[in-house]
């Protein structure tokens, strides 16, 4: 397995790796799961560049969150591998917020979850790639570029359903009646990543929400659709409580590990 | 496996070693056309090869770590570290000319400089002008800017009408 080298990126941690290491975790289980949602598509997209579309998002995810798995388990400092904390922990234990574990649905369900997500990850890698913490701004680097890939595609999909027919607009509307109580959540800091705030680490989601704010009026505006109303913003998983939808995936990711310990390729 | 004794290694010697292991998944370039090698050092009979991923989650570069390693054991060279390093993030800036025009005898549209996608709000704008690997026209169009691999986006010719992959610009 290729791992990164920190010593010769001469990494700084910005903070106590016991402060950073539950929130490089948080990063690393959210883009994990949204991988494995989308990776879940592969085989049934609606045609097949979108299908190649999804697949291609799922793998540049995957790739993001390995990134953060290797530097949460050196963060930790207990002998946990990348692997260890992706297969070996429980889903009270993971920590990505409810939004990406929420089932595909239809593609619309689909689009709206990954532009939910985009447009806050985006924004949110584009403050980390010049923040303080050298080995977070360095995955932040190179996933940005990757991140603005995603949110054109989500972006310009959203613009299509709600502009298309009656039938992909009825779609898109259900889904986000269903998904807009979970955007909260992404800008919602839980007390860890408040400390990581104060200290300047991350930035203060204020700013972050006034930018991803400027993007949806103007996707949704493209698109025909009333922006809804600010809605309750449903929390939990960002603190390990999670939808009962975790834990089937989980019990779909981590079979292999689980059946056979120590199973390599 | 007899492994010939080998030489205290060069770099140079590396570098030109280095120069035969190609991308798995673009056959026609070396390592060192794709830009993805960002340094070597030797030090005595310990070989440490800096490389850089091209997309975070590109399946090459485990096999293309492995091959390198294959690459220099071949040659008696075993003290070897391959480092993976992120930053600076890889940019198609650093892909030769050489490999430019390899790719493009391939059927693979080489990256159209200064076209990259930074300008997110752009939503529908307007296709990079790729031009046709096969038949050279301009005419061309983007089908989605995901393709066969995460570093590629597909393409059609409006004129020979072949559907072609176009190596995006990313920097």
């Amino acid at each position: 397995m290729l791992t990164q080298d920190l010593s010769s990126a001469k990494a700084t941690a910005a903070a106590e790796p016991s402060l950073l290491f539950p929130y490089v975790l948080q990063l690393a289980d959210t883009s994990l799961i949204l991988a494995h949602r989308l990776s879940e598509w592969c085989g049934h997209g609606p045609i097949l560049e979108q299908d190649l579309a999804l697949a291609n998002i799922a793998l540049d995810l995957l790739g993001e969150a390995r990134s953060y798995y290797q530097y949460a388990a050196e963060l930790e400092g207990q002998g946990r591998t990348e692997d260890d904390l992706a297969y070996l922990r429980s889903a009270v234990e993971y920590r990505n917020p409810l939004l990406v574990e929420q089932p595909n649905g239809d593609f619309a369900h689909t689009i709206v979850r990954q532009f939910l997500f985009d447009n806050f990850h985006y924004h949110l890698l584009k403050t980390l790639k010049n923040g303080p913490d050298t080995h977070l701004a360095a995955i932040a680097e190179k996933s940005v570029k990757e991140a603005a890939y995603h949110l054109k595609w989500s972006s310009e999909w959203m613009i299509r359903l709600g502009d298309g027919t009656d039938e992909s607009r009825q779609r898109l509307d259900k889904a986000i009646a269903t998904l807009w109580r979970f955007a909260g959540e992404l800008t919602t800091p839980t007390a860890a990543e408040t400390t990581l705030q104060e200290i300047g680490v991350l930035p203060d989601y204020a700013t972050l929400l006034a930018e991803m704010q400027a993007h949806t009026e103007n996707v949704f505006a493209q698109a025909t659709v009333p922006l809804p109303a600010p809605a309750f913003a449903q929390l939990g998983g960002k603190t390990g409580r999670h939808s009962e939808h975790l834990g089937y995936l989980l019990s779909e990711l981590q079979y292999m590990q689980r059946t056979y310990p120590g199973l390599t390729w | 496996m007899v492994v010939p004794i080998a030489p205290t290694p060069t770099e140079a010697r590396i570098w030109q070693l280095l120069e035969e292991v190609s991308d798995p998944e673009v056959p026609v370039l070396s390592i060192l056309d794709l830009g993805i090698v960002r340094g070597v050092l030797v030090e005595g009979k310990q070989i440490i090869v800096t490389i850089t991923p091209t997309y975070s989650g590109c399946p090459a570069m485990n096999v293309i770590a492995t091959d390198i390693r294959l690459r220099l054991l071949a040659e008696g060279y075993a003290k070897l570290i391959i480092n993976n390093q992120l930053s600076p993030a890889w940019t198609t800036d650093w892909m030769s000319p050489a490999g430019r025009e390899k790719l493009e005898a391939y059927g693979i549209a080489p990256p159209v400089d200064g076209t990259a996608t930074g300008h997110m709000l752009n939503l529908f704008g307007k296709d990079t002008a790729v031009r046709c690997p096969v038949c050279k026209s301009e005419h061309t169009h983007l089908v989605s800017q995901f393709g066969s691999t995460a570093c590629k986006a597909h393409y059609q010719c409006d004129d020979c009408l072949e559907p072609f992959d176009y190596f995006k610009c990313h920097n």
